[in-house]
C-alpha cells in the first residue's frame, strides 16, 4: 500500500488523526495533514482506506 | 411535478421527515419550495450528497442571486455579515485556517482532562440540587459553552447574554429586524472582547489571532470579529443539543444505553458518538449552495445559478451507504456520516465537539446509573423549526 497526501487540498478537519493517528499527523501550525508513514503495514490498511475516505477535502490517495 | 414544500416535518422525535426518505427511494433529485417561493434542487442520496458538496463548481456564497436562504431572518444575518462558512475558495481558505490550529486533534486531547473535570462538576452540582432537574440546563448547555469560552478566551460569567441571542439568532421563526438584532449585540460583545484582548492578550484564540494577525495588519478586524461570533454560536448550540437529544435517544434505547454505560472501551464510546451523529443529523434544514456551472447529476443538470439543498439528514439514512439504516446501532460503521457535513466547508470544530460527546456519553449514564426521563416523551418540546434540532429542556430523574 502506497500512502499520498495533497496538504495544499487538506481543510484541517483532523479526520485523518483521529481514524489513523499512526499514519498521519497535523502541522500544529496550520492543521494541515502531515505523512508519518508512507508505506503502512497490513495491520493500518483499514484504518488508513477509511481515513482516506471520510478526509472531507479528498486529500489523501491511497494504492494498493 | 410540483415542488413539495421545505423543509418537511420530521415523523418522529429522531427520524428525518418519511417524505425526504419517499423522495430518496423515489426520484431522489428533486425540486422544493422555500418560504420565499424559491425552487432549489434538492439532493438526497448518499453519494450524490458527497459529489456536491465536494464539487468546485457548487458556491456557499450568501451574496449570489439565487442562493437558498433558510429564512428571512437567516437572509438577513448574512447581508450583514458574511462569515468564512459563506465564501469559496481561497478567501475561504484563509479565514478558515486562522482558526484549524485550535481545534488540532492532538490539542482536543490535551483539553480532555479539563473538560472530564468540569463535566463532572456540573453532574455533581445537578446531583446536589433539584431531583428532577432539567438536563438541557444543568449539563447539556454549560459543558459545550464552558469549552468553548476557555477556547476562544470569552468569559463563562457572560453566558447568559450569548445563549439568549443564539437562540433568537438560530430560530427559523425570529422576523429579520429581530435576528439582525441579535446578531448586531452578538458582534458588538465580541468586538469589545476584541479590544481587550488587544490590551492584555491572554492564552486563548481570540488573543492568538490579536497577536498574530490582527496587529501585523493580515487580518481585518471585521473578519476577526465575526469569526470569533461564528466559533462561540458554532461551538455550544450544536453540542449541547447532540448531548441532550442523544441522552433521550439513548433513554428510549434501554439495551443500548446499558452497553454504553457498562463499556470501558473508547473505541465503542467513539463510535457511539459518530453513530449518533448520524442517526440524529441535528443539522436538518439541508446545507445551501449555489451552482456556478451546469452540473450533471443522475441524469438531471443543475444549471448555473440555480440553488442547491443538500439535505445531509436523509443522506445519513441512505440504505446504500448504512444497511437497516433506521435502527440506532452503535456497532455499525459510521464513521463516513455526513452530519458534519462534507467537503472543504466540513465543520472546522468537529474535533472538539467529538471529545466532548466521548467525554459525556462516557461518563454522564455510570456516574447516574438510575438516570432516567422525569416526563413522558409526549411531553418534550422539540426544536423542529430551528436550524439546530433538538429538545428545548430535558427533565430528568435518578
Amino acid at each position: 500500500m502506497k500512502v499520498t497526501v495533497y496538504p495544499a487540498k487538506c481543510v484541517g478537519s483532523g479526520q485523518c488523526v483521529g481514524i489513523a493517528p499512526e499514519v498521519f499527523d497535523q502541522r500544529e501550525e496550520d492543521s494541515t495533514v502531515v505523512l508519518l508513514q508512507e508505506s503502512p503495514g497490513a495491520d493500518l490498511a483499514a484504518v488508513t482506506i477509511e481515513a482516506a475516505d471520510v478526509c472531507p477535502a479528498m486529500a489523501i490517495m491511497v494504492e494498493a | 411535478m410540483s415542488a413539495p414544500s421545505y423543509p418537511m416535518r420530521r415523523g418522529g422525535p429522531f427520524d428525518p421527515p418519511p417524505q425526504l426518505a419517499a423522495v430518496q427511494s423515489g426520484d431522489r433529485l428533486i425540486r422544493v419550495t422555500l418560504w420565499d417561493g424559491s425552487n432549489p434542487w434538492l439532493i438526497t442520496g448518499y453519494d450524490e450528497v458527497r459529489a456536491i458538496l465536494s464539487d468546485e463548481r457548487v458556491s456557499v456564497d450568501s451574496d449570489l442571486p439565487g442562493y437558498p436562504h433558510m429564512s428571512a431572518g437567516s437572509a438577513a444575518r448574512r447581508r450583514r455579515a458574511k462569515m468564512f462558512v459563506n465564501m469559496d475558495k481561497s478567501e475561504h481558505r484563509r479565514v478558515r485556517s486562522l482558526v484549524t490550529p485550535d481545534f488540532l486533534v492532538k490539542r482536543m486531547e490535551r483539553l480532555r482532562p479539563q473538560m472530564q473535570r468540569a463535566l463532572d462538576g456540573f453532574i455533581d452540582d445537578m446531583l446536589a440540587g433539584p431531583n428532577p432537574a432539567d438536563l438541557v440546563e444543568a449539563i447539556a448547555l454549560p459543558l459545550p459553552s464552558f469549552a468553548i469560552c476557555e477556547l476562544l478566551g470569552v468569559p463563562y460569567s457572560e453566558r447568559e447574554l450569548f445563549h439568549g441571542l443564539s437562540k433568537t439568532i438560530i430560530s427559523g421563526r425570529t422576523p429579520p429586524v429581530e435576528a439582525v438584532a441579535a446578531l448586531e449585540t452578538m458582534l458588538d460583545f465580541m468586538a469589545g472582547l476584541v479590544d481587550a484582548k488587544e490590551k492584555d492578550p491572554g492564552d486563548d484564540m481570540i488573543s492568538r489571532l490579536v497577536v498574530q494577525q490582527l496587529r501585523p495588519g493580515t487580518l481585518a478586524r471585521e473578519d476577526l470579529v465575526n469569526t470569533a461570533q461564528l466559533m462561540l454560536l458554532g461551538g455550544h448550540e450544536t453540542t449541547a443539543n447532540m448531548i441532550a437529544l442523544g441522552t433521550l435517544a439513548l433513554l428510549q434505547h434501554p439495551g443500548v444505553l446499558a452497553e454504553v454505560r457498562a463499556s470501558d472501551d473508547p473505541k465503542l464510546i467513539a463510535n457511539t458518538v459518530e453513530e449518533l451523529l448520524r442517526w440524529l443529523s441535528i443539522l436538518h434544514q439541508g446545507r445551501r449552495r449555489i451552482a456556478l456551472a451546469d452540473i450533471e447529476i443522475g441524469g438531471t443538470v443543475i444549471r448555473a445559478g440555480e440553488g442547491i439543498v443538500v439535505a445531509t439528514d436523509i443522506a445519513n439514512r441512505d440504505p446504500a451507504a448504512f444497511p437497516d439504516p433506521d435502527t440506532l446501532d452503535i456497532h455499525r460503521k459510521a464513521r463516513h456520516q455526513v452530519g458534519f457535513g462534507f467537503g472543504v466547508h466540513q465543520c472546522v470544530g468537529q474535533p472538539l465537539a467529538r471529545m466532548e460527546l466521548q467525554v459525556v456519553y462516557s461518563t454522564l449514564y455510570r456516574r447516574i446509573p438510575t438516570l432516567a426521563l422525569a416526563v413522558g416523551l409526549d411531553d418534550i418540546e422539540f426544536k423542529h423549526d430551528n436550524v439546530v434540532y433538538g429538545v428545548s429542556e430535558l427533565p430528568v430523574t435518578w
